[in-house]
Protein backbone atom coordinates (compact mmCIF):
# COMPACT_ATOMS: atom_id res chain seq x y z
CA UNK A 1 0.00 0.00 0.00
CA UNK A 2 1.26 3.44 -0.82
CA UNK A 3 0.89 6.26 1.71
CA UNK A 4 -1.76 8.93 1.40
CA UNK A 5 -0.72 11.73 -0.96
CA UNK A 6 0.23 14.95 0.81
CA UNK A 7 -2.04 17.90 0.21
CA UNK A 8 -0.28 20.91 -1.34
CA UNK A 9 0.36 23.54 1.31
CA UNK A 10 -0.31 27.15 0.42
CA UNK A 11 2.50 29.53 1.31
CA UNK A 12 1.86 33.25 1.02
CA UNK A 13 5.32 34.20 -0.14
CA UNK A 14 8.77 32.67 0.04
CA UNK A 15 10.91 33.89 2.99
CA UNK A 16 13.19 36.85 2.28
CA UNK A 17 16.26 34.90 3.43
CA UNK A 18 17.59 31.51 2.52
CA UNK A 19 18.64 30.47 6.02
CA UNK A 20 20.68 31.24 9.14
CA UNK A 21 24.34 30.74 10.05
CA UNK A 22 25.58 30.29 13.62
CA UNK A 23 28.57 32.33 14.81
CA UNK A 24 31.03 32.00 17.72
CA UNK A 25 34.18 30.02 18.51
CA UNK A 26 32.47 26.64 18.58
CA UNK A 27 31.04 26.92 15.11
CA UNK A 28 32.82 25.12 12.36
CA UNK A 29 34.38 22.54 14.69
CA UNK A 30 31.71 20.01 14.10
CA UNK A 31 30.82 18.51 10.81
CA UNK A 32 29.06 21.14 8.79
CA UNK A 33 25.68 19.65 8.18
CA UNK A 34 22.62 21.79 8.17
CA UNK A 35 19.04 21.60 9.31
CA UNK A 36 16.61 21.85 6.46
CA UNK A 37 13.54 23.86 7.38
CA UNK A 38 10.82 23.35 4.78
CA UNK A 39 8.84 26.27 3.32
CA UNK A 40 5.64 24.93 4.86
CA UNK A 41 7.32 24.86 8.29
CA UNK A 42 8.53 28.42 7.85
CA UNK A 43 5.01 29.43 6.87
CA UNK A 44 3.50 27.64 9.89
CA UNK A 45 5.87 29.47 12.21
CA UNK A 46 5.16 32.79 10.54
CA UNK A 47 1.38 32.42 10.72
CA UNK A 48 1.35 31.16 14.29
CA UNK A 49 4.04 33.21 16.00
CA UNK A 50 4.48 36.26 13.80
CA UNK A 51 0.93 36.88 12.62
CA UNK A 52 -0.39 35.46 15.92
CA UNK A 53 -3.12 33.35 14.35
CA UNK A 54 -4.40 30.25 16.06
CA UNK A 55 -3.84 26.82 14.53
CA UNK A 56 -7.38 26.73 13.21
CA UNK A 57 -7.15 30.00 11.28
CA UNK A 58 -3.62 29.25 10.13
CA UNK A 59 -4.61 25.83 8.81
CA UNK A 60 -7.34 27.45 6.69
CA UNK A 61 -4.77 29.91 5.29
CA UNK A 62 -2.47 27.08 4.30
CA UNK A 63 -5.26 24.88 2.95
CA UNK A 64 -4.59 21.93 5.26
CA UNK A 65 -6.47 20.46 8.20
CA UNK A 66 -5.88 21.70 11.74
CA UNK A 67 -4.09 18.49 12.89
CA UNK A 68 -1.83 18.64 9.83
CA UNK A 69 -0.98 22.24 10.61
CA UNK A 70 -0.12 21.33 14.20
CA UNK A 71 2.19 18.58 12.96
CA UNK A 72 3.94 20.94 10.55
CA UNK A 73 4.33 23.51 13.33
CA UNK A 74 5.68 20.95 15.80
CA UNK A 75 8.21 19.78 13.24
CA UNK A 76 9.28 23.39 12.61
CA UNK A 77 9.92 23.99 16.34
CA UNK A 78 11.82 20.71 16.63
CA UNK A 79 14.10 21.58 13.76
CA UNK A 80 14.81 25.09 15.02
CA UNK A 81 15.53 23.75 18.51
CA UNK A 82 17.91 21.20 17.03
CA UNK A 83 19.75 23.86 15.07
CA UNK A 84 20.04 26.12 18.14
CA UNK A 85 21.24 23.42 20.53
CA UNK A 86 23.65 21.73 18.15
CA UNK A 87 24.85 24.97 16.58
CA UNK A 88 23.83 24.04 13.08
CA UNK A 89 22.97 26.10 10.07
CA UNK A 90 19.35 26.40 9.04
CA UNK A 91 18.53 26.38 5.38
CA UNK A 92 14.98 27.16 4.34
CA UNK A 93 14.01 25.28 1.21
CA UNK A 94 11.88 22.51 -0.20
CA UNK A 95 8.53 21.16 0.88
CA UNK A 96 5.29 20.42 -0.90
CA UNK A 97 4.05 23.96 -1.35
CA UNK A 98 2.77 26.46 -3.85
CA UNK A 99 3.05 30.20 -3.50
CA UNK A 100 0.07 32.42 -3.35
CA UNK A 101 1.66 35.85 -3.18
CA UNK A 102 2.13 36.42 -6.86
CA UNK A 103 -1.52 36.79 -7.80
CA UNK A 104 -2.73 40.13 -9.02
CA UNK A 105 -6.07 41.58 -9.90
CA UNK A 106 -6.90 44.03 -12.66
CA UNK A 107 -9.56 46.58 -11.76
CA UNK A 108 -10.48 47.36 -15.34
CA UNK A 109 -11.25 43.92 -16.77
CA UNK A 110 -11.73 42.12 -13.43
CA UNK A 111 -9.31 39.36 -14.25
CA UNK A 112 -6.80 37.67 -11.97
CA UNK A 113 -3.32 36.75 -13.10
CA UNK A 114 -0.10 35.48 -11.64
CA UNK A 115 3.47 36.52 -12.23
CA UNK A 116 5.72 33.65 -13.25
CA UNK A 117 8.80 35.90 -13.43
CA UNK A 118 9.28 36.58 -9.74
CA UNK A 119 12.14 39.05 -10.17
CA UNK A 120 10.11 41.41 -12.36
CA UNK A 121 7.37 43.53 -10.88
CA UNK A 122 3.94 43.73 -12.45
CA UNK A 123 2.81 47.07 -13.82
CA UNK A 124 0.40 46.27 -16.62
CA UNK A 125 -2.52 43.91 -16.90
CA UNK A 126 -1.49 41.19 -19.38
CA UNK A 127 -5.01 41.12 -20.80
CA UNK A 128 -6.20 44.68 -21.27
CA UNK A 129 -2.95 46.53 -20.60
CA UNK A 130 -4.38 48.88 -18.00
CA UNK A 131 -2.21 50.03 -15.13
CA UNK A 132 -4.88 49.49 -12.47
CA UNK A 133 -3.42 46.30 -11.11
CA UNK A 134 -3.51 45.38 -7.46
CA UNK A 135 -2.00 42.63 -5.47
CA UNK A 136 -4.68 40.00 -4.89
CA UNK A 137 -5.82 40.30 -1.30
CA UNK A 138 -6.28 36.86 0.16
CA UNK A 139 -7.78 38.19 3.41
CA UNK A 140 -10.89 39.54 1.72
CA UNK A 141 -11.58 36.58 -0.52
CA UNK A 142 -11.63 33.46 1.54
CA UNK A 143 -13.42 31.63 -1.24
CA UNK A 144 -11.15 28.66 -1.42
CA UNK A 145 -10.45 28.17 2.26
CA UNK A 146 -11.34 24.51 2.65
CA UNK A 147 -12.73 24.73 6.16
CA UNK A 148 -15.20 27.45 5.30
CA UNK A 149 -18.04 25.36 3.91
CA UNK A 150 -19.61 24.59 7.24
CA UNK A 151 -23.28 25.44 6.83
CA UNK A 152 -23.92 25.77 10.51
CA UNK A 153 -25.66 28.62 12.23
CA UNK A 154 -25.23 30.53 15.44
CA UNK A 155 -28.48 30.93 17.31
CA UNK A 156 -29.42 33.34 20.08
CA UNK A 157 -30.86 31.39 23.02
CA UNK A 158 -32.73 34.46 24.14
CA UNK A 159 -34.69 35.60 21.09
CA UNK A 160 -33.99 32.84 18.57
CA UNK A 161 -32.24 34.97 15.93
CA UNK A 162 -30.01 32.91 13.64
CA UNK A 163 -26.95 33.99 11.73
CA UNK A 164 -24.47 32.08 9.64
CA UNK A 165 -21.58 30.66 11.65
CA UNK A 166 -18.24 32.23 10.78
CA UNK A 167 -15.46 29.71 10.61
CA UNK A 168 -12.83 30.25 13.29
CA UNK A 169 -14.99 32.56 15.35
CA UNK A 170 -16.60 30.90 18.35
CA UNK A 171 -20.35 31.39 18.63
CA UNK A 172 -20.04 32.01 22.35
CA UNK A 173 -18.19 35.23 21.58
CA UNK A 174 -20.73 36.46 19.02
CA UNK A 175 -23.27 39.00 20.17
CA UNK A 176 -26.87 38.77 19.03
CA UNK A 177 -27.69 41.76 16.75
CA UNK A 178 -31.16 42.15 18.31
CA UNK A 179 -31.02 41.54 22.04
CA UNK A 180 -27.24 41.74 22.52
CA UNK A 181 -26.92 38.49 24.45
CA UNK A 182 -24.29 35.86 23.65
CA UNK A 183 -24.97 33.42 20.82
CA UNK A 184 -24.81 29.61 20.82
CA UNK A 185 -24.10 27.03 18.14
CA UNK A 186 -27.20 25.57 16.53
CA UNK A 187 -25.44 22.26 15.65
CA UNK A 188 -26.74 21.56 12.23
CA UNK A 189 -26.57 17.83 11.44
CA UNK A 190 -25.62 18.57 7.85
CA UNK A 191 -22.47 20.40 8.91
CA UNK A 192 -19.80 19.03 6.62
CA UNK A 193 -16.72 17.54 8.14
CA UNK A 194 -13.52 19.31 7.15
CA UNK A 195 -12.00 17.57 4.21
CA UNK A 196 -8.28 17.27 3.74
CA UNK B 1 4.13 36.17 -27.96
CA UNK B 2 1.55 33.42 -27.95
CA UNK B 3 -1.57 33.37 -25.79
CA UNK B 4 -3.87 30.38 -25.31
CA UNK B 5 -7.56 30.98 -24.61
CA UNK B 6 -10.00 28.24 -23.63
CA UNK B 7 -13.08 28.31 -25.84
CA UNK B 8 -16.46 26.60 -25.95
CA UNK B 9 -16.53 26.48 -29.76
CA UNK B 10 -14.39 26.96 -32.84
CA UNK B 11 -15.61 30.38 -33.97
CA UNK B 12 -14.70 33.90 -32.94
CA UNK B 13 -18.18 34.33 -31.47
CA UNK B 14 -17.84 31.41 -29.06
CA UNK B 15 -17.48 32.28 -25.42
CA UNK B 16 -14.59 31.58 -23.08
CA UNK B 17 -14.72 28.13 -21.46
CA UNK B 18 -14.68 28.38 -17.69
CA UNK B 19 -12.71 25.14 -17.35
CA UNK B 20 -9.14 24.66 -18.43
CA UNK B 21 -8.47 20.93 -18.66
CA UNK B 22 -11.83 19.94 -20.13
CA UNK B 23 -12.57 22.92 -22.37
CA UNK B 24 -13.87 22.21 -25.88
CA UNK B 25 -11.25 24.14 -27.86
CA UNK B 26 -8.01 25.97 -27.27
CA UNK B 27 -7.41 29.14 -29.26
CA UNK B 28 -3.72 29.86 -29.71
CA UNK B 29 -3.33 33.49 -30.68
CA UNK B 30 -0.05 34.99 -31.77
CA UNK B 31 0.07 38.69 -30.85
CA UNK B 32 3.01 39.35 -33.19
CA UNK B 33 1.47 38.30 -36.51
CA UNK B 34 -2.17 38.14 -35.31
CA UNK B 35 -2.46 34.52 -36.40
CA UNK B 36 -4.81 32.22 -34.58
CA UNK B 37 -5.33 28.53 -34.45
CA UNK B 38 -8.21 26.51 -33.02
CA UNK B 39 -7.15 23.24 -31.45
CA UNK B 40 -9.84 20.77 -30.40
CA UNK B 41 -9.09 19.48 -26.92
CA UNK B 42 -8.52 15.71 -27.00
CA UNK B 43 -8.91 15.55 -23.22
CA UNK B 44 -12.42 16.95 -23.20
CA UNK B 45 -14.04 13.80 -21.85
CA UNK B 46 -11.05 12.42 -19.99
CA UNK B 47 -11.90 11.02 -16.59
CA UNK B 48 -8.62 11.82 -14.97
CA UNK B 49 -5.53 13.87 -15.73
CA UNK B 50 -7.19 16.19 -18.25
CA UNK B 51 -5.39 19.22 -16.78
CA UNK B 52 -1.79 18.00 -17.01
CA UNK B 53 -2.43 16.53 -20.47
CA UNK B 54 -3.79 19.90 -21.63
CA UNK B 55 -0.78 21.68 -20.16
CA UNK B 56 1.45 19.42 -22.23
CA UNK B 57 -0.50 20.20 -25.38
CA UNK B 58 -0.32 23.95 -24.70
CA UNK B 59 3.34 23.87 -23.70
CA UNK B 60 4.24 22.13 -26.98
CA UNK B 61 3.00 25.25 -28.82
CA UNK B 62 5.34 27.54 -26.81
CA UNK B 63 2.55 29.55 -25.28
CA UNK B 64 3.44 32.31 -22.73
CA UNK B 65 0.00 33.05 -21.29
CA UNK B 66 -3.22 31.15 -20.78
CA UNK B 67 -6.62 32.81 -20.37
CA UNK B 68 -9.28 30.65 -18.73
CA UNK B 69 -11.99 30.76 -16.10
CA UNK B 70 -10.41 28.44 -13.61
CA UNK B 71 -7.26 26.41 -13.13
CA UNK B 72 -7.14 23.18 -11.16
CA UNK B 73 -4.83 22.37 -8.29
CA UNK B 74 -2.52 20.11 -10.30
CA UNK B 75 -2.04 22.70 -13.01
CA UNK B 76 -0.87 25.68 -10.97
CA UNK B 77 2.40 24.11 -9.91
CA UNK B 78 2.98 22.73 -13.41
CA UNK B 79 2.47 26.10 -15.09
CA UNK B 80 4.61 27.77 -12.44
CA UNK B 81 7.52 25.52 -13.31
CA UNK B 82 6.98 26.08 -17.04
CA UNK B 83 6.80 29.86 -16.43
CA UNK B 84 3.49 30.20 -18.19
CA UNK B 85 1.32 33.02 -16.94
CA UNK B 86 -2.21 32.19 -15.84
CA UNK B 87 -4.96 34.76 -16.38
CA UNK B 88 -8.25 33.99 -14.66
CA UNK B 89 -11.23 35.73 -16.25
CA UNK B 90 -14.49 34.99 -14.47
CA UNK B 91 -16.81 36.33 -17.13
CA UNK B 92 -18.44 33.41 -18.93
CA UNK B 93 -20.24 35.59 -21.49
CA UNK B 94 -17.04 37.13 -22.93
CA UNK B 95 -16.42 35.95 -26.49
CA UNK B 96 -13.05 35.01 -27.98
CA UNK B 97 -13.30 38.11 -30.20
CA UNK B 98 -13.62 40.38 -27.12
CA UNK B 99 -10.64 38.77 -25.46
CA UNK B 100 -8.47 39.08 -28.55
CA UNK B 101 -9.44 42.75 -28.76
CA UNK B 102 -8.42 43.19 -25.14
CA UNK B 103 -5.11 41.49 -25.84
CA UNK B 104 -4.42 43.92 -28.68
CA UNK B 105 -4.89 46.91 -26.35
Amino acid sequence: MCPRIKVLRKVLSPPIIKGFMPYGPETGKQKQDLVNLLYEEYEALRLNDYDLLNHHQASAMMGVSRPTFTRIYASALQKIAKAFVEGKQISIEGGKVYFDSDWYQCKKCACYFNNPEKDKSVEFCPLCGSQQVNKFDYENSHEDAPNKNCDDFCICPNCGVEQEHQHGQPCSKQICPQCESLMKRKRNINCKKNKN
Amino acid sequence: MKVAITSTGNTLESTIDQRFGRCAYFVVYDTANKAMEFIPNPNKDAEEGAGPASVQLIASRNVNKIVSGEFGMKIKSLLDSLKIQMIVLKEPEKSIKDIIEMLNH
